[in-house]
């Protein structure tokens, strides 16, 4: 489980409705077009109708090891195209039931940020649920479809992550995993079984 | 044969040099023929005595051009223009003539010979000031409509003219051509020279009826069998020779071949085939008329120029300031103001083409004498050289002059120079404008309608008169700063050439045009635009998918429907396209074509009426998993459990 290709291809799909206002995901976005490993696909400017081209979709699944959910949580869960993304290229005989496993053994997980802060998204926090419970339906998804899911890696609190300079060490751990994955250096059990993968580095970095 | 080789280069010599270097001068492709004829004629002596014999094989040429000009016909676009025809052209022609005609009789001249100088000076030349409205984009101001009327109103004036001059023949020039005449007389090729008249009558109604029934019910048919071969060439063929075929009819009638074809031309006017018989007789009308002019020009003599020199330039200044004082008249009677007045006064101020066909016609007739004729010549080929000194007067004088004035501007200076090039402010670049400005794009519109421009400056748009077809506007526009431009203007040969042009002088500015249809639109990706749209696809389609909604198809399914269509239609245009690229007219869609469209057709038929009723549908898109899936799936579960 803990072995992956030695460099491996990134599917970065990113879904944000509304990139003029967009302070965190949008530098996420760029810095990761910069790397070789990392196909970056702007959903919402490839199918600005929504009218999806699942067989590219598709092949875009095929010929990637990991793929990377990218967006802001909308109401405990993706944008709506992200969503009708899953609803269509995840058909029935590709990605899940008679000879549907397409997807089997890559890797997947979600990159989010989230307005309300970390405390907020505690059991006994406004939220009730942690993010990563609330991410559920996305985790269930992977298993179906066979796919190793990893930790979401979340920024809290994104609606003041500007003013409180916080976009420049959160960009900085993204490229770290971006470019640990596309070497394959993660440590796959470790990032699992973690509530944020943010908190994958900030051990390390305590530990140097 | 060599001798004929040897002369047929020399003849398309002079017009391979001359005709490119007079046009880049402005003077126009039939001053170049001229002037090709003057070199090869009298200046170097390289043709001689059988320029006649051309002539009048060149003056087939004439033929297919009044074939061609019938066809431009039709007659419900000319019952519209009738107040204008009848009253700029009537009375231009009118009044012309009987001035001429009067001055000429005064001069000495006996009536006859008097009406007929008076008919061919009251023409101007269709070819040279189309031409240069076109070169100058004047076209759409109204002294250039008003022009227009006026030459068409002489095109057609031609016809009956060309009957006319026949019956002013002089006895006494028609005795001594008779005379010869008669010892050929073996070899006449009329057929009705010994009826007697009441039955030569019946004859000329029934050839008539036979071009205009024949012309409308035959055609047809026979257009259709020949096209459904699929040989091009045969289709010149049958347009030639149908023409040829009406012209010799004629002949053998006793009637003018011309006025036959110009009949034929006008029964032909509203046949699906016209575009493409125009396409094929094109060319061969416009190399027998530069024959025709060149024979002209060679036939010129120049021992009558140099011996009455005066006399010539008087006459030509006289005729073509009478010309102009008559225009002026009847601009200012139909309200034509200030440049407008001018453009029309100075731009048919000149004798024209039609002169010389006039004159060479009279000749034949025995109307105009030897010497008359080599004065006529030159007077009408004079004055037609002075045309293009007369378009720059207008230019640069009298334009400046008006510039300030509201209701004929000169070209806008343009002075914001914006991001965005919009050519034509109409419906469609209105809703294009609206939509950048609004999200604080910087837009120059350029439009050539003025009336549109005020409109548009009164709602507070930046929008500037000006043609956008023309290089330096779009200099000034700020073509150089500019990151787009959208081409959205009516005229669908300009905006094919405006691409070309853009993209050749900017080939890294983005060019957005709109389509009329498939065929323009193919044009315009050749040319090198960028994205292209066909002005009703979507609203069609819009349209369409409303239509299934009014219908009870569920919204969501219509608009599945309407992306399906888009989807397919996208995905073949690529095809579609190469076959239209295949075909080296360009024009016109061969029959690979259209089976390529057809499958087209039948791919999009297929997609939606599966989508409509087959449960397993072939396009994709939340399906559901298949029946019995949820059993299935616990099986799975037990046996992992097993």
């Amino acid at each position: 489980m803990s072995t992956q290709p030695s460099s491996s291809r990134i599917l970065l799909l990113f879904a944000h409705p509304s990139q003029a206002r967009s302070e965190v995901n949008s530098v996420l976005f760029n810095s990761a077009k910069q790397l070789d490993a990392v196909t970056a696909v702007d959903l919402y400017a490839q199918y600005p109708d929504f009218n999806i081209n699942i067989e590219r979709e598709q092949q875009r699944l095929l010929s990637h090891d990991i793929i990377i959910f990218q967006f802001p949580v909308y109401w405990y869960s993706t944008p709506a195209l992200l969503k009708e993304w899953q609803d269509l290229v995840l058909e029935y005989g590709f990605a899940y039931g008679k000879g549907g496993d397409a997807l089997k053994g890559k890797l997947f997980f979600c990159a989010v940020s989230a307005g309300g802060r970390e405390e907020a998204y505690q059991t006994d926090g406004f939220n009730h649920f942690t993010l990563r419970q609330l991410l559920q339906p996305l985790e269930q998804m992977a298993s179906i479809t066979q796919l190793t899911y990893l930790a979401p890696f979340a920024l809290f609190g994104s609606r003041t992550a500007k003013e409180e300079h916080r976009i420049t060490r959160h960009s900085a751990l993204w490229t770290a995993l971006l470019e640990a994955l596309a070497k394959g250096e993660l440590d796959i059990a470790k990032a699992r079984q973690l509530e944020n993968m943010t908190s994958y580095f900030n051990e390390q970095e305590l530990n140097q | 044969m060599t001798g004929y080789f040897l002369q047929a280069f020399i003849y398309l010599l002079a017009a391979v040099v001359a005709v490119p270097v007079a046009k880049r001068l402005g003077l126009g492709s039939v001053l170049g023929y001229l002037i090709a004829g003057l070199l090869i004629g009298p200046v170097l002596g390289l043709v001689g005595e059988e320029t006649n014999t051309i002539q009048h094989f060149a003056e087939f040429g004439v033929v297919m051009m009044l074939f061609l000009v019938g066809m431009e016909l039709e007659p419900k676009a000319l019952w519209n223009m009738k107040l204008r025809l009848l009253g700029l052209g009537g009375l231009q022609l009118l009044l012309t003539a009987a001035v001429i005609t009067g001055i000429a009789i005064s001069a000495g001249l006996s009536w006859q010979v008097a009406l007929t100088i008076g008919l061919i000076f009251a023409l101007s030349s269709t070819a040279i000031v189309l031409q240069t409205f076109q070169e100058k984009g004047l076209q759409q101001t109204e002294g250039a409509k008003g022009a227009f009327s006026i030459l068409l109103f002489q095109d057609i004036a031609v016809i009956p003219m060309l009957a006319l001059i026949p019956l002013l023949a002089l006895p006494e020039l028609a005795s001594a051509i008779n005379q010869v005449a008669d010892q050929n007389a073996g070899h006449g090729d009329n057929l009705v020279d010994g009826l007697p008249g009441w039955l030569y009558g019946l004859v000329i109604i029934a050839s008539i009826a036979f071009v205009t029934i024949g012309g409308h019910y035959l055609s047809r048919p026979l257009f259709r069998f020949v096209a459904s071969s699929g040989l091009r060439e045969i289709f010149t063929a049958t347009a030639l020779m149908l023409v040829i075929g009406i012209a010799a009819l004629m002949g053998l009638v006793g009637l003018s071949p011309a006025l036959g074809a110009f009949l034929a031309g006008v029964v032909l006017a509203n046949s699906e085939f016209r575009h493409e018989l125009k396409a094929n007789i094109e060319p061969f009308k416009g190399l027998l008329l530069g024959l025709f002019f060149i024979t002209v020009g060679a036939g010129i003599h120049f021992g009558t120029l140099t011996e009455n020199l005066g006399l010539i330039i008087s006459i030509t200044l006289g005729v073509m300031v009478l010309k102009a004082l008559v225009l002026f008249l009847i601009a200012t009677l139909f309200d034509l103001k200030g440049s407008n007045r001018w453009l029309l006064t100075l731009s048919l101020a000149q004798a024209g083409e039609f002169g010389f066909v006039l004159i060479s016609f009279a000749a034949q007739n025995n109307v105009l004498a030897t010497d008359l004729i080599a004065l006529l010549q030159l007077v009408v080929a004079l004055s037609m050289f002075l045309t293009p000194g007369l378009f720059i007067l207008f230019e640069r004088v009298i334009m400046p002059h008006y510039m300030r004035d509201k209701s004929s501007r000169q070209h806008d200076t343009v002075d914001d120079k914006g991001t965005v090039i919009i050519a034509g402010i109409g419906r469609f670049g209105q809703i294009v404008n609206r939509l950048l400005v609004a999200n604080d794009f910087k837009t120059v519109i350029l439009d050539i309608r003025s009336e549109q421009v005020d409109l548009m400056r009164q709602i507070g748009t930046q929008a500037y008169f000006g043609d956008a077809s023309k290089p330096g506007m779009l200099g000034t526009a700020g073509i150089d700063e500019a990151s787009l431009m959208v081409i959205a203007i009516d005229d669908r040969e300009a905006a094919v050439e405006m691409v070309k042009y853009v993209k050749l002088s900017h080939p890294h500015l983005n060019v957005l045009v709109r389509a009329f249809d498939r065929g323009h639109g193919y044009r315009l990706r050749q040319a090198g635009a960028d994205y292209l749209i066909s002005e009703t696809y979507h609203s069609a389609l819009e349209m369409g998918a409303q239509a299934l909604r009014f219908l009870g198809v569920h919204p969501f399914q219509a608009e599945r429907q309407k992306h399906a269509y888009r989807d397919i239609e996208a995905q073949q245009s690529d095809v579609l396209y190469e076959a239209w690229k295949d075909d080296a007219s360009g024009e016109r869609f061969d029959n690979n074509y259209r089976e390529l469209f057809m499958e087209l057709q039948q791919l999009i038929d297929d997609a939606l009426k599966s989508d409509l009723h087959d449960n397993h549908s072939k396009r994709r898109g939340w399906t559901p998993p298949p029946k019995g899936y949820a059993e299935e799936q616990l099986k799975d579960q037990k046996e992992q459990k097993d």
